[in-house]
């Protein structure tokens, strides 16, 4: 029997040639006689482009090519797709702009590519581009979401005008207003849900190569999803068949939804490979990474939550407003709708909800998926609001939440917002959190931090989210452009060893040993003798990549099911070689058995007679033990949790320290629970980076002012706590392995729970709100307005 | 151009750079040392952490031309007989990397403050590292690595 099937925490297979150096990350990738690229960009949020003068860039030594958007729009290459049709509430479509590969007439935000140059050398070609002269006439632009919904806002496309891309909805009002007219208390918020950059460590690189002598493409590119990246170029951006079009994604230092997207650079470089006649790679800076990755967030919402004397939920009514950048990128479309309204149910049990989306075009990059994806400004909303209600009609924020959250015996429960959880068991969660937190002993722990001259605050949220994505059929009903199932295969050597081929992608997951896991598991064959293959089109057959925490839900289904299907024909090999029926072969631990008795064949004994088929049952079986299958999942799943926090905040500074934090999350089985823990740390500090650190900040004129990791803050390690992570498991009813997805759990948990805690800590002082990132400038200068406050009421009492 | 010479892992170079090639790119793109890696372009991330006469430094905020004469390590000569060195040990032990790009500046930065600081506590470790961005772990188990692999190396193992 095997010891590293599902639940055993071995050590990842995928580390050694990390730890030894030995990774291949696309810009390590340098092909013989390769060039480089580097594009000049737009310093102008908006502008007419009047003159391009490439003629010094041309004559500077070592350049081979200079490109513009009119040798774009020469060469007939598509503009980048968006893959997500979002429909107005009247049913028309959403405006869907131009967005050319390289900027065409006009700029749209700073960071536009307008001119690539491609030179010998990295440094030729840095040095040419600065020789290119492109000159402007600068137009109105608008950089703040804010204010592009204003009367009279400069218009970022003429198409559309308030400069709206969508007026979207999902719920139902009457209901809603139902719930509310009955309600003895109503609660509103105002909030705005942060912009922040995704900034994996590995900034995206690309490195297209067009091989003249059999007209082929190839692609080495920091992706998430090689294939989605095909299916994008051969259809709509470079208009070559897929077979003639190879994406690879090696090694991939981080992506959390930022590499998803299909960007203009991969085009680029493939098309110039074509001009130059030889490879052309470009790598981006930082500061190039600020001004040209999708950002993630960014929305301003309105909320009004309706309760009955008793504390019982009656209703829910969200305003949004969403900001896309100038573009709409790959996903963009569907973050504010299909993956955030769809959300606000939250937890909890709610007799109705009206939520009310508008997607809205601002002279900024693109903002699209960022860890969560939707989920995390869902979750941010209902656990403000809740809490906000809490406080406001004080009831204990623990009890308010019980009293509403959907119980067991509920599901499978049907929201008011389009979903169906499976199952979930969200009280158990909260008790084990608080019990792991020592709630009990938080007093203790308050009074030594006030001993101390710190202010000490607790807080909390209860959160679900939707993951492995996503049936395909309700995705394209809801405006999906294309399938999101998921293919496997399993290949099994004549000597019985195993490559599995997926089609989603690892970028530091460590699917190269949890998709082991589920092979050992199946088959009994130790980890140490199977190899997981994924990032590259001309070795697997198809995919969809690696998001919305699909990966074990959606694309280890599919290797299990491709596994069951490898079981099945072992056992009509055995049962010829045992001489017995199909009917009575049974298989387990590695061993088929003709049932109820000692005759036996190993694992390994099928899979070699499978390729040496002396004594085969021919006439009904192909040799060769290989075995494909597709998954397309049955619905979302639906993991949930609490999450705790607790802060310290010097009230003479501002400074909040996050001191505890405390999570118990219902990610479904778990096939390695080392790897789950380091997936929930992960974005537990990308969540407490958005609630305390990080905000892209652009100016009211569309210039980004925090563009480099000098200016945007970036957790550090001296920044965050160890966390306590716990789980309690409720398996998914729906897909094979009972798995749910954990990658985005502490990135949608845990920004509520911290500004909640930051708020209880600064209530005593009078301090009703603060917004994200609660940074010490703006926590300092919540405690003075709060304190002149007092003093004025003080003043005007006497 | 310039004619320099230098170790690199125990292994002498002689190469020619440009005045403003920086180390980093001179050990990534004529030594084709590519475990050390690019991750900004303002000195704060420290994925071209290497050793320089012993001592962790930032790769990319030195010349190249500043080098000449230099023993240098870096994550690729760190591991020695096909053993990996206590901190890498540590880090796989302890789950203390994800996607990997971090992680070679992570170990060498974390290997001169195990030189410097033989036991370092977790304080100390966090201190240390504020040069050294991590976008995957949340440092909880790089932490846990760094004062495994201290001890690994404390045992000289």
């Amino acid at each position: 029997m095997v010891t590293d099937g599902v639940g055993a925490s071995i050590k990842r297979k995928e580390d050694r040639r990390f730890l030894l150096g030995k990774g291949n990350y696309t810009d390590d990738i340098t092909l013989p006689n390769q060039a480089y690229a580097v594009f000049v960009r737009s310093m102008y949020a908006h502008a007419k482009i009047t003159a391009i003068d490439t003629a010094a860039a041309k004559a500077a030594p070592g350049v081979i090519g200079v490109l513009t958007g009119e040798d774009v729009a020469a060469d007939g290459l598509g503009g980048l797709p968006c893959g997500w049709l979002v429909k107005n509430k009247d049913g028309s479509n959403m405006v869907e702009p131009p967005h050319p590969a390289l900027a065409h007439g006009k700029v749209r935000h700073v960071g536009d590519p307008v001119v690539m140059v491609i030179a010998t050398s990295r440094a030729a070609a840095h040095a040419a581009a600065g020789l290119v002269d492109v000159s402007y006439d600068a137009l109105p632009a608008v950089g703040l979401l804010a204010d592009a919904v204003k009367p009279g806002a400069p218009v970022v496309w003429d198409e559309a005008a308030g400069n709206i891309c969508y007026d979207w909805h999902i719920g139902d009002p009457a209901t809603t207003d139902a719930g509310f007219a009955k309600a003895a208390h109503v609660v509103e918020l105002d909030l705005t849900n942060s912009r922040v950059a995704p900034n994996a460590m590995e900034p995206r690189a690309a490195n297209g190569h067009y091989d003249a002598a059999n007209d082929h493409y190839t692609l080495y590119t920091t992706s998430q999803n090689p294939h989605l990246i095909r299916l994008l170029m051969a259809a709509f951006t470079l208009h070559v068949p897929e077979h003639k079009l190879r994406i690879v994604a090696p090694d991939v230092g981080g992506g959390f939804g930022s590499k998803i997207f299909h960007y203009a650079e991969e085009l680029l470089t493939v098309w110039a490979s074509r001009k130059v006649g030889r490879p052309v790679k470009w790598t981006s800076d930082r500061s190039e990474a600020f001004h040209s990755d999708a950002h993630g967030r960014d929305h301003i919402s309105h909320a009004a939550l309706a309760l009955d004397a008793s504390g019982k939920f009656l209703g829910l009514r969200v305003k949004t407003l969403a900001n896309m950048g100038a573009y709409l990128s790959t996903f963009a479309s569907a973050v504010p709708t299909y993956l955030y309204a769809t959300l606000l149910s939250g937890p909890y049990d709610f007799p109705a909800i009206y939520a009310e989306v508008k997607a809205i075009f601002t002279n900024t990059v693109a903002v699209d998926a960022y860890r969560g994806a939707g989920r995390p400004e869902a979750t941010y909303l209902l656990e403000r609001l809740v809490d906000k209600a809490a406080r406001d009609l004080k009831i204990d924020p623990i009890e308010l939440r019980r009293k509403n959250l959907i119980r067991t015996d509920q599901f499978p429960y049907q929201t008011q917002v389009a979903l169906q959880y499976d199952i979930g068991d969200y009280q158990s969660t909260l008790d084990l959190a608080l019990a792991a937190n020592d709630h009990a002993g938080y007093g203790k722990r308050k009074a030594a931090s006030a001993a101390n001259g710190k202010l000490r605050g607790w807080g909390m949220s209860t959160y679900i989210e939707a993951c492995g994505i996503a049936p395909s059929a309700l995705a394209g009903a809801l405006g999906a452009r294309a399938g999101l199932y998921e293919a496997g295969t399993v290949r099994v050597h004549p000597t019985g060893s195993v490559t599995v081929f997926t089609g989603t992608h690892s970028h530091g997951q460590g699917h190269e040993t949890t998709f082991a896991q589920l092979v050992a598991e199946k088959l009994g064959v130790s980890t140490d003798n199977v190899e997981i293959v994924h990032g590259d089109t001309d070795r697997i057959s198809f995919g969809m990549g690696t998001y919305g925490s699909r990966s074990a839900a959606v694309g280890g289904s599919a290797i299990v099911k491709a596994l069951d299907k490898v079981i099945d024909k072992g056992k009509k090999i055995a049962a010829h070689l045992l001489e017995a029926s199909v009917g009575d072969i049974e298989f387990k631990d590695g061993t088929y058995r003709v049932a109820g008795t000692d005759r036996v064949k190993a694992f390994g004994e099928i899979a070699f007679a499978a390729y040496v088929p002396h004594n085969y049952p021919i006439d009904t079986v192909e040799p060769g033990l290989e075995e494909q299958a597709y998954y397309d999942p049955k619905n979302f799943t639906f993991p949930g949790g609490t999450h705790l926090v607790e802060v310290e905040i010097d009230p003479d500074t501002g400074v909040v320290e996050v001191v505890d934090v405390t999570i118990s999350d219902d990610v479904g089985v778990i096939i390695n629970p080392m790897i789950v823990d380091g997936q929930a740390h992960g974005g537990l500090a990308q969540g407490i980076g958005q609630a305390l650190y990080e905000e892209v900040r652009y100016d009211a004129e569309g210039q980004l002012t925090n563009g480099s990791f000098m200016d945007y803050c970036m957790p550090r390690a001296a920044d965050l706590p160890n966390f306590k992570v716990g789980n309690h498991v409720t398996a998914c009813t729906h897909n094979p392995i009972g798995v749910k997805g954990v990658g985005e759990v502490g990135a949608i948990g845990v920004p509520p729970a911290v500004i909640n805690a930051v708020l209880d800590a600064l209530a005593p002082l009078g301090v009703h709100d603060i917004s994200m990132p609660a940074t010490p400038e703006k926590v300092w200068r919540a405690i003075q307005a709060a304190k002149s406050t007092k003093t004025n009421q003080t003043k005007r009492g006497a | 151009m310039a004619t320099i010479t230098l170790k690199v892992n125990r292994q002498a170079h002689t190469l020619e750079c440009a005045s403003t090639t920086l180390l980093v790119d001179a050990l990534r793109e004529q030594l084709r040392l590519t475990g050390t890696h690019v991750g900004c372009d303002t000195s704060q991330c420290g994925a071209c952490t290497v050793h320089v006469n012993g001592a962790s430094i930032k790769s990319c905020t030195m010349l190249a031309l500043e080098a000449d004469g230099a023993e240098i390590t870096t994550i690729e000569g760190l591991a020695q007989g096909g053993e990996l060195h206590p901190m890498q040990a540590a880090f796989k032990e302890h789950h203390g990397l994800q996607c990997g790009f971090c992680t070679p500046g992570m170990i060498m930065s974390a290997t001169d403050l195990c030189r410097r600081t033989p036991d370092p506590s977790e304080h100390e470790v966090r201190h240390w590292l504020e040069g050294n961005l991590c976008r995957c772990t949340g440092y909880h188990n790089i932490v846990k690595s760094v004062r495994a692999g201290a001890a690994g190396m404390r045992g000289g193992k």
